[in-house]
């Protein structure tokens, strides 16, 4: 009730099903470059209240606020009655739609719930089906991603009835392990276990799942996008490939309810700046833009661009190159263009050699040399051999200066041509050629 | 004999003196550290005189490999406690940090390389030796001061035998008796010394050497390192300049440092606006000297001091008179009463030139000269075949070694007076190259 005063549209409830014990601790997560919570791990269970609070407590928001949407989430043991059983509970206490949880990957899995289901699409659809039996509001299965290929339980689902899919549940993950204890985190009485990973880390993850389900026309359905959603920019995504709506979970645990006044104030105003009306002006825009490896344009070309006035100089491009790409960049301003080049190790080595000591005013009268045209020192401004760099855009990634690599695009003067093309044209050589011969 | 190092901390003046720049805690340490871009051969480590690999040794902090990160630093540098406390890293590491073009306040590296070799200090950390191989070449090295350590440290460490000569009680030089309390305490120096001690480097205190003992010195050590420093500070070669109540800076600072001398009464005047001088102000005040002065003939423009230190020194309450220069010392009934001074000009090309009839006076109870300190001619003279050059030890600038192949030399005596870190570089290129020398050829 207070995400709903805080804004919030909707509410998916704390899975129900047969009351459970939870253990402590439940989470954890992995920090990363002193960052909090990049992502976050849990062991706990569905809801471990009874079932009747917990019915009790959703028909009292339901009553208190009519106009949100309240979905239950369900999960229990696959025994139609039970399901049959739970939905009844579920509609009859004011829920608006059920999403069935086939994906918790812990613990549940372990009794023939959760993931267990979800990675067999068999007993997806037959669930699936029981559910729709009874149900008189939407059905919506929640995919686990801890699957070879999402689509085919997705595709099992929508032929067990489904109404729609939320995409996705956690990933199975050990965040850690305590290297004095050497038990995993987090420690439960000096044991752990595997549990389900979510929050930024695994936004990518989830919006390729989207991206294979919504793009499938077997599995595609009405979606839900989940995975480390935590702000507007993060949630249009999901609603670029297709989402109809998002759930977000991990950054409300981090920071609260009062993140979704962003969420939609960032939201309504790219909307406005981009002229869409409604979400569905821009829901799915973004699948066709997404292809096949095999259609990509071979002929393009993007070269890497170092903008001198904005180099900091701490050549991180260079070192990347060289140790992670295609050695195309040098920091040979100075110098001018040598036939070979120092190796990294070797320009560290040469300036070790260096003789430097404190400048102190009164000893050194000499002027300090010119370090040319641009705040940061000529010698440390690294340049790019455009005939030599491929496009691969690493140096753009790690230069820590917005804008500073920028990467180009240049004429190659060839008519675009995928390998799928090629592929083509190459079958037709054959087949021509044996026809002909 | 030199592993325990007797001292025992003034705890008054520990009180006075805190730390300027207090250390970080963990966690401050591993956010400061993970701000570090990770340069490819980064700017901070080629202005550092002895190029301690500064990413190498932040990113360990960051992965929690504490002890890794101090031996890095201690691979470059083996007085890094010391230089993460009293380095001028606004114009090293700190001032050529990439930060700075990216509109960034620089990364803490003082701070950082502190957190590392604290941590080390903690855990009875212990300087590695290089080899296991003992040699029989044998070194002296005249001076206990860090170019000498620096170079004794590196030359004990790759096997051979080194003793330290020192006519001070203490030994560490300027680090122990000449740096501002709340930069460099003398028991954190001493405790960075007791590990050269560990490696069983041998120290001599209250030793003075004439030409018989030199010539002993020659014919016991296959190589002698002179890491002699500066000698006394110029005095006030003005009428009443003799008074007990001038005290120049050096002294003053050791006096304070050691324990000696805890309090400061009346007002103060120190002349000179070098970062000396402002160190025996700032010490000075927080003394509990009422005003404090410090008299500069030129302008802020023309100051040796740092324009940190400056600042500083303005924070602690210092004020600043410029174009004054002192001329007569005032005593009235053996007291010191007053400071007399004249106004200075400065024309277009930047001489200076009294202002005639506008002498002045500054009463003061105290007045601390901090005018340089002058080369030791007459000592350095004594070590044949070494050739001085503006008063300085001219040496091989890659090896440090002079004239008399048989002589190195480093720190202070070479240069002028730089810093604590430049003398490092200096002690450890000079221990590499007399390594190199002794490793191969015998010297007699």
């Amino acid at each position: 009730m207070r995400a709903f005063d805080a804004g919030w549209g909707g509410a998916v409830w704390k899975t129900i099903g047969a009351q459970v014990r939870n253990v402590s601790a439940r989470y954890s997560s992995i920090d990363w470059n002193g960052q909090r919570m990049m992502g976050l791990n849990n062991i706990e269970l569905i809801s471990d209240r009874p079932l009747e609070v917990n019915l009790r407590e959703m028909n009292e928001v339901k009553k208190r606020y009519p106009d949100h949407a309240v979905i239950a989430s369900l999960m229990v043991e696959s025994n139609r009655d039970a399901w049959h059983t739970i939905v009844q509970q579920a509609e009859d206490a004011g829920a608006d739609g059920l999403e069935l949880n086939f994906g918790c990957p812990h613990g549940m899995s372990e009794r023939g719930m959760g993931s267990a289901v979800g990675q067999v699409p068999e007993y997806a659809e037959m669930i699936t089906a029981w559910v729709k039996e009874r149900a008189r509001t939407p059905v919506i299965v929640k995919l686990t991603p801890n699957v070879s290929d999402i689509r085919i339980v997705a595709s099992a689902a929508k032929r067990g009835g489904a109404d729609a899919l939320s995409t996705i549940n956690t990933i199975n993950s050990i965040t850690g392990i305590d290297l004095d204890t050497l038990t995993p985190r987090p420690n439960v009485g000096g044991k752990s276990t595997h549990g389900g990973y979510c929050g930024p880390a695994v936004r990518p993850i989830a919006l390729s799942m989207v991206q294979q389900v919504m793009s499938h026309p077997e599995s595609a359905l009405p979606m839900s996008g989940i995975g480390g959603v935590a702000n507007w920019q993060d949630a249009v995504e999901f609603i670029l490939l297709g989402s109809g709506s998002v759930q977000v979970c991990t950054a409300v645990m981090h920071y609260g309810y009062r993140i979704i006044e962003d969420m939609i104030d960032g939201l309504t105003h790219w909307m406005r700046d981009k002229e869409f009306a409604s979400i569905e002006a821009f829901r799915g825009r973004s699948l066709e833009k997404v292809t096949e490896w095999k259609h990509l344009d071979l002929n393009y070309k993007v070269v890497a661009n170092i903008d001198p006035s904005k180099c900091i100089g701490c050549d991180l491009c260079y070192t990347a190159c060289w140790d992670g790409a295609h050695q195309c960049i040098h920091v040979d301003r100075e110098s001018g263009p040598t036939k070979v080049h120092l190796k990294p190790l070797e320009v560290e080595a040469e300036s070790r050699r260096l003789i430097t000591q404190t400048p102190i005013p009164k000893l050194d009268l000499a002027e300090p040399a010119s370090q040319g045209p641009y705040a940061t020192p000529l010698s440390r401004i690294p340049r790019v051999d455009e005939i030599e760099c491929v496009g691969c855009n690493l140096c753009a990634l790690v230069c820590p200066v917005a804008d500073c690599i920028t990467m180009v695009e240049v004429d190659t003067g060839l008519a675009p041509q995928s390998w799928n093309e090629i592929c083509l044209d190459d079958n037709k050589t054959k087949s021509e050629a044996f026809l002909s011969g | 004999m030199a592993a325990h190092i007797p001292f025992e901390e003034n705890p008054e003046i520990a009180r006075l003196f805190p730390d300027l720049h207090p250390p970080f805690t963990k966690q401050a340490a591993v956010i400061e550290a993970n701000r570090c871009l990770n340069c490819f051969n980064a700017p901070c480590t080629i202005a550092c005189p002895t190029h301690i690999d500064v990413p190498r040794f932040i990113k360990k902090i960051v992965s929690g490999n504490l002890r890794g990160s101090a031996l890095g630093i201690l691979e470059a540098n083996v007085l890094a406690s010391s230089c993460a406390r009293v380095c001028p890293v606004e114009v090293l590491c700190e001032g050529s940090c990439v930060m700075h073009q990216h509109q960034q306040e620089p990364i803490a590296i003082g701070r950082l390389q502190r957190y590392a070799m604290d941590y080390f200090d903690a855990s009875g950390g212990k300087l590695p030796m290089k080899t296991s191989q003992l040699h029989s070449g044998r070194i002296a090295c005249i001076g206990a001061g860090p170019a000498s350590l620096a170079a004794a440290a590196e030359l004990k460490q790759q096997g051979f035998q080194v003793t330290i000569f020192d006519k001070k009680k203490l030994p560490g030089g300027l680090n122990s008796y000449g740096v501002a309390e709340y930069k460099l305490s003398v028991a954190d120096s001493l405790r960075e010394i007791r590990r050269i001690a560990e490696l069983g480097v041998e120290f001599h205190f209250g030793v003075e050497l004439g030409e018989a003992e030199i010539e002993k010195l020659e014919s016991e050590f296959d190589v002698i390192f002179l890491g002699v420093g500066l000698g006394a500070m110029h005095t006030l070669a003005l009428p009443g300049g003799d008074h007990p109540s001038v005290v120049d800076a050096l002294e003053f600072i050791e006096n304070y440092k050691l324990g000696v001398m805890a309090s400061v009464s009346g007002s103060v005047v120190v002349i000179g606006a070098g970062n000396t001088a402002i160190d025996a102000a700032n010490a000075a005040k927080r003394l509990g000297a009422g005003e404090v002065r410090i008299l500069y003939r030129r302008t802020q423009d023309h100051i040796s001091a740092f324009t940190f230190e400056y600042e500083h020194a303005k924070q602690e309450g210092i004020s600043f008179h410029w174009l004054t220069q002192p001329v007569e010392i005032h005593v009235r009934s053996g007291k010191l009463e007053a400071v007399e001074c004249i106004r200075m000009q400065i024309d277009a090309e930047g001489a200076i030139s009294p202002v005639s009839g506008s002498n002045f006076k500054i009463p003061c109870d105290l007045v601390i000269p901090a005018i340089g300190q002058s080369p030791l001619f007459v000592f350095l003279s004594k070590f044949r075949g070494v050739n001085l050059v503006d008063g300085r030890v001219a040496i091989e600038r890659a090896t440090g070694q002079t004239a008399n192949p048989k002589y190195f030399a480093g720190g202070d005596c070479v240069n002028g007076g730089r810093e604590v870190v430049d003398a490092v570089a200096d002690g450890k290129r000079a221990g590499i190259a007399i390594a190199e020398l002794l490793g191969s050829v015998q010297v007699g």
